[in-house]
């Protein structure tokens, strides 16, 4: 695995979410280590892509457990998690409706990596693999259970680190909404399986 | 004679590059600059260039925020279905390469109105294809459905699917066409809806009392002073001003005066451009009233703020398209002809503006309210926004959509039923079981 550079330029905006905070500490704290050298330095991408999953997927499992599992109909039953939840006033996002919402806030602030949600047993067709690194990455991770998957490819003229992570089913309501869902091309799966995977890619 | 030829030539060009410069940067009229005629929603502002070109060579990205600028919050609102974040991820790098969903313009090219369709989309009907290629194998419904169909027949929008996506086709299926006791939403108190400290009544009628009508005029009633619209108040406007216009109404109400600026009638004023006139527009309006101004009095007659007035009566003195001609003879001029006599309660009335200028929740200084929204656009295009804030009230989700669906329909001022069923709900349900 070749060592690059990665050089994040992230804007100082309250509120930022707590990947792309990690992100620039870590790169400040690199530089930092850095001085006086004159070789380049910064983060390996696997121990950046690694630490970003880290918070992604502390983040995705605290909403499901702390708030929709607490909140919704299973608990106090005070907040709806649907696919439409703007409409009603008091619905709250899926699971996997919150981190998409996350990849896309973190993509107004930065450019300097971008993640996703994909499986390839999909409920929005648009999440299933697109690239033949996606597809790869998902299949490793679904044929080879807690492990990651790494790889470079290069989409539209830039090369990117792509890191493919196990998506698991952590809490009942993952699985028995899944299963049961009209869209979903597995009805199945296991409380602790892999249900997809988080790609994260950086530009090098 | 070489060098003088150069000498003519660079002279020339100086010249002819100069008058452009000249043109660009402190012109007046810059009606030479067009490159062609501007989209139907934007032709009245086509000469307010730096509306868009907010520099004289604006990129991309330039003409991407003046699109936001004056769009992103209808979009918002929308819960726009392809939001610009939804194609920043690389994975979508092969997609953008054909379509690049990241811009407006790429989809609505402005000064190209013979290549525009509906919607002031500048690309041929079956756009969704380059995404949704693959739709046939995901949904049974939709194997031999032409791609030029999917937002042209009733089912789909790009930006706007609030009241066609599935779950809400599902869970408004059936009912009756009509609903009994269908009324509008009651407006919310005037108060309420306008930003103004009202004075005390009492002293104001008798400070006026000698003034003519003055105890049956509505502003006077709601504590509002003379000098409040008409100046001649020392400490602000000590001027009097004989015929208060739009810069005086919009101080009290507000979002009257935002949704009046976005929409046909304000939106050449909220650019600085002279004040829209029917005769500059491409619908077909009567000639009497060619050259009437577009402003707060042209719907709302001085002193006379009867709403039910403004409501039909005005739009009716202006628009002469056969919609607009067709409405008094409708089901809904109708209710409305049966309200004005007596017969029906105000909310049962249906009018031009129940449709085009529709009663919308809104939250003002914190509390929830009905109040109009007179942006006439906003409810307009697509149509299909109109289902939710409008048709809903009193028909069912079924005849909304066949009625929008049907351009025949729409002509007659929906006088009969619509001639096709979109089959959407079937579907859906379908789907659901």
């Amino acid at each position: 695995m070749k060592t690059k550079v990665v050089n994040l330029a992230v804007p100082q905006v309250s509120g930022l979410r707590r990947v792309a905070a990690l992100a620039g500490g870590l790169t400040l704290a690199v530089a930092l280590s850095g001085c006086g050298s004159s070789e380049p330095t910064g983060i390996a991408p696997k121990k950046y892509t690694d630490s970003l999953f880290a918070v992604m997927k502390a983040d995705r499992t605290n909403y499901t457990k702390l708030v929709v599992a607490r909140l919704g109909p299973n608990g106090a039953g005070v907040v709806k998690p649907v696919e439409h939840w703007q409409d009603i006033p008091d619905g709250t996002p899926l699971p996997a409706q919150m981190f998409r919402a996350g990849a896309e806030a973190v993509s107004e602030l930065t450019d300097e990596f971008t993640y996703s949600l994909q499986s390839i047993w999909p409920i929005n067709a648009q999440n299933k693999p697109k690239t033949e690194m996606e597809k790869k990455g998902l299949e490793y991770i679904a044929a080879n259970p807690g492990e990651n998957f790494y790889g470079e490819e290069k989409l539209g003229g830039v090369t990117y680190f792509t890191a493919v992570y196990p998506d698991v089913a952590v809490a009942e309501a993952c699985v028995t909404c899944h299963n049961e869902h009209k869209d979903s091309p597995k009805s199945d799966f296991k409380l602790g399986e892999v249900m997809g995977g988080v790609v994260i890619r950086v530009p090098l | 004679m070489k060098s003088l030829t150069w000498a003519i030539w660079i002279v020339l060009t100086l010249l002819l590059a100069g008058f452009y410069v000249w043109k660009i940067t402190a012109a007046e009229d810059k009606s030479d600059l067009l490159i062609g005629a501007a989209t139907h929603g934007h032709y009245q502002i086509e000469l307010a260039c730096d509306a868009c070109h907010t520099e004289a060579f604006v990129g991309t990205e330039g003409l991407q925020q003046a699109c936001e600028g004056c769009h992103a919050a209808e979009l918002k609102e929308a819960l726009d279905s392809h939001p610009q974040k939804k194609f920043t991820d690389p994975r979508n790098a092969d997609r953008i390469e054909i379509l690049d969903a990241r811009y407006c313009v790429s989809c609505h090219t402005e000064h190209n109105l013979e290549k525009t369709q509906s919607m002031g989309v500048t690309l041929p009907d079956d756009y969704c294809y380059h995404c949704h290629q693959n739709i046939d194998e995901e949904r049974e419904s939709h194997q031999n459905l032409a791609f030029d169909s999917c937002a042209s027949a009733g089912c789909h929008n790009y930006h706007d699917n609030r009241a066609l996506y599935e779950n809400f086709l599902v869970e408004h299926a059936g009912g009756e066409w009509l609903k009994t006791n269908a009324v509008m939403p009651s407006l919310s108190e005037v108060k309420q809806r306008v930003d103004y400290t009202p004075e005390a009544v009492a002293s104001l009628q008798e400070k006026f009392a000698d003034i003519p009508h003055a105890a049956d005029d509505k502003h006077l009633q709601a504590g509002v002073s003379c000098s409040a619209c008409h100046g001649a108040d020392a400490s602000s406007s000590p001027q009097w001003q004989p015929a208060p216009g739009f810069e005086a109404c919009q101080n009290c109400h507000v979002k009257e005066a935002e949704g009046f600026q976005l929409g046909r009638h304000g939106m050449r004023s909220a650019q600085n451009l002279e004040a829209m006139r029917p005769e500059m527009a491409r619908l077909a309006f009567k000639a009497d009233a060619a050259s009437q101004v577009q402003d707060c009095h042209s719907c709302h007659q001085a002193h006379d703020y009867d709403t039910r007035q403004a409501a039909v009566e005005s739009c009716l003195q202006c628009h002469d398209d056969t919609h607009s001609r067709n409405f008094m003879d409708s089901p809904h001029g109708a209710l409305y002809q049966a309200s004005m006599a007596g017969h029906l309660p105000a909310e049962q009335a249906i009018t031009c503006a129940s449709c085009h200028l529709p009663r919308v929740e809104d939250k003002i200084r914190g509390v929830s309210v009905v109040r109009v929204e007179h942006n006439q656009n906003h409810v307009l295009r697509p149509n299909e926004k109109m289902i939710r804030a409008v048709c809903m009230n009193c028909h069912n989700l079924e005849f909304a959509i066949d009625a929008l669906a049907d351009p025949a329909l729409i002509e007659s001022n929906f006088k009969g039923r619509p001639s096709q069923h979109i089959p959407s709900i079937d579907w859906a349900l379908k789907r659901a079981k």
